[in-house]
Formats: structure tokens, sequence, C-alpha cells
């Protein structure tokens, strides 16, 4: 319920919280007139101006019958007796009372400002130790520099690896294949040499050499047969 | 200040007529002064934190005072007053 009394934000210097309620009312004697009236005519008839002012109206009411008794008139009394007596007798307790419950209700909205308060400063915290990691980024990235040059590194010296291997694989390639074509080449010159000694070996020294051989194994057998 | 602006408490006597007609009388206007001083009254007796039975007591005396001027005509008449 918005009070039409009470505008927010309207005049320049407003107080951002709402001012506090006033502690009591305003001042009322005898629970019916208030004490503006009393300091009214305080200067003019002194203290007992307005009770002297109210007995005479009193009468001259009842006196000129503006005011009828009648039966609502001991009515009246009879009521207005037991609320007064009512009023005296639990009128603190039921102030008491009304203070418990306004005081849970202002401890219950501190208690959610005091959370409020604490999550921001847990939030504030954590902010600021944010903060401290970032500088940390440094070494983050020092490392992470390492490990890139590292990684190129060992991809340089595997690749290094393969043109040696591939490089000496050709090179075995061109030995091997010299030294076949060596070996082809002696295995040729000698079956050549022999081809041509065995077709230099006319049939007239095939005999020739035949017949040696036959007197060379008959004395060979002489000498074995005499041995024996 | 000016006559249009004061209170009627701060206006004197011979002033009266000249402050009544200066103040607006138009249904709005007189809604308007009707809550101004509504809420007065409940700000100053009713809104705060420790009060006690003088806010609506004053209101209840009001309401009987106001109801036996209305009813005055009615309560005065020999015939009411002889039927107890």
């Amino acid at each position: 319920v918005l009070h039409t009394s009470r505008p927010l934000h309207t005049t320049q210097q407003c107080l951002a919280p709402l001012p506090p309620l006033p502690e009591k009312g305003g001042e009322v004697r005898y629970g019916l007139i208030p004490e503006e009236f009393f300091q009214f005519l305080y200067p003019k008839t002194g203290v007992t101006g307005p009770y002297m002012l109210g007995t005479g109206l009193l009468l001259y009411f009842l006196s000129k019958e503006i005011y009828v008794i009648n039966h609502e008139t001991v009515a009246a009394a009879c009521i207005l007796s037991v609320i007064i007596y009512g009023v005296k007798k639990y009128g603190s307790d039921v102030a008491a009372f009304a203070d418990k419950l306004n005081e849970e209700k202002v401890a219950k909205a501190l208690a959610v400002k005091n959370e409020a308060i604490k999550d921001l400063e847990t939030a504030i915290e954590q902010e600021k130790k944010e903060q401290w990691r970032v500088e940390g980024r440094n070494y983050l990235f020092d490392a992470k520099r390492n490990n890139i040059a590292m990684l190129l590194e060992t991809n340089y010296r595997e690749r290094l690896l393969t043109v040696y291997s591939e490089v000496k694989k050709r090179l075995d390639y061109q030995v091997a294949v010299q030294n076949l074509k060596h070996q082809k080449e002696q295995d040729h010159m000698i079956h050549w040499v022999e081809k041509n000694v065995v077709q230099s070996i006319t049939p007239q020294q095939q005999k020739e050499s035949i017949a040696k051989c036959i007197l060379d194994l008959k004395a060979l057998s002489k000498s074995a047969q005499a041995a024996v | 200040g000016p006559l249009a602006e004061r209170r009627l408490m701060d206006v004197r006597l011979g002033e009266l007529p000249a402050w009544l007609a200066t103040c607006d009388l138009s249904p709005q206007g007189l809604l308007g002064g009707v809550r101004k001083a509504w809420s007065g009254y409940y700000d100053k007796y009713i809104n705060v934190k420790r009060g006690g039975p003088a806010g609506i007591s004053m209101l209840l005396a009001g309401y009987c005072l106001l109801s036996y001027v209305w009813n005055y005509q009615h309560i005065s008449k020999i015939s009411f007053l002889v039927s107890v």
C-alpha cells in the first residue's frame, strides 16, 4: 500500500532508505483528546482551561437536552467501563505481543540482508582469487611453449632419422648393385676363360694327355705294388 | 506565506472567507482534501511503531458523535424516549 503522503523520489533530497516509522504516536490525553488542544488553550486559560471547558459543555448539553439521557446512555456507560477495564488490564500484554511480531519481521529482513551481504563478500573473494590466478598465466604459457618446442624437436628428429634411413637404403642399393656387377663380371670371366681353355684343348692334346695319365697311373700302381 | 498556501490553523479569523474562497471545492479537490486529512491522521496516530488505544478510540468516538448528531431528531422525539 503506497501512502500518498510519503512521496518517494519526487523531492531532490530523497533519502535512499525510507525514513523509519516514528516511535510513538501523537500524544493523546484520556485516549480521546490530542495534546495539541490542551497546548492550544494553555496560553489563555492555563492548565485547568480545557477541563473547565469540558465540564461546562457537558452541563450545557445535559441541561438544554441537546444530549438526551436514554437507555443508550446506560448501555454506553457499561460498554465504556468494560472496554476501559480490558485495555487497562491487557493492554501491555497485547503491546508486547505485537512488538514481538514486529521484531520477528525485522529480524527476518535483517537476516536476508546479512545473507546477501555475506554472499556478495564471498563472491568478491572468489573474484580476487580469480584475478590472482590470472597472474599465473605466464607460467602456463611458458609450459605450453616448452611442450610445443619439444614436439617440434621430436618431429624434426624423426624426420632426420627417416631421411638418414632412406639415404642409407639408396646407398646400400647402389653398393649391392656394384657388388653384384663385380661378381657377375668375375663369374662371367671365369666361365669364359674355362670355355676358352676347354676349347683350346685340341683332340691331339687330349690324346697325349690321356696317354700320359695312363703311363703315370701305371707307374704309380707299380710303385704302390712295390710298396705293398 | 501567501493566503492560499496556509493551513487552516494559521489563517486569522478575519481572513477566513478569503481563505475559503481560495481553496479547491470541486469534487476532486474535496476528495484530495479528505485524502490528505486521512493520511495526516493515519501517519500521526496509527502508522507508528508503538501506538496505543488513541488511534482507533478517537475514530470510534468521532463515529459515535456523528451518529448521535445524525439521529438527534429521532432520539429527541417523545415517542422514542417513552418506549425505553
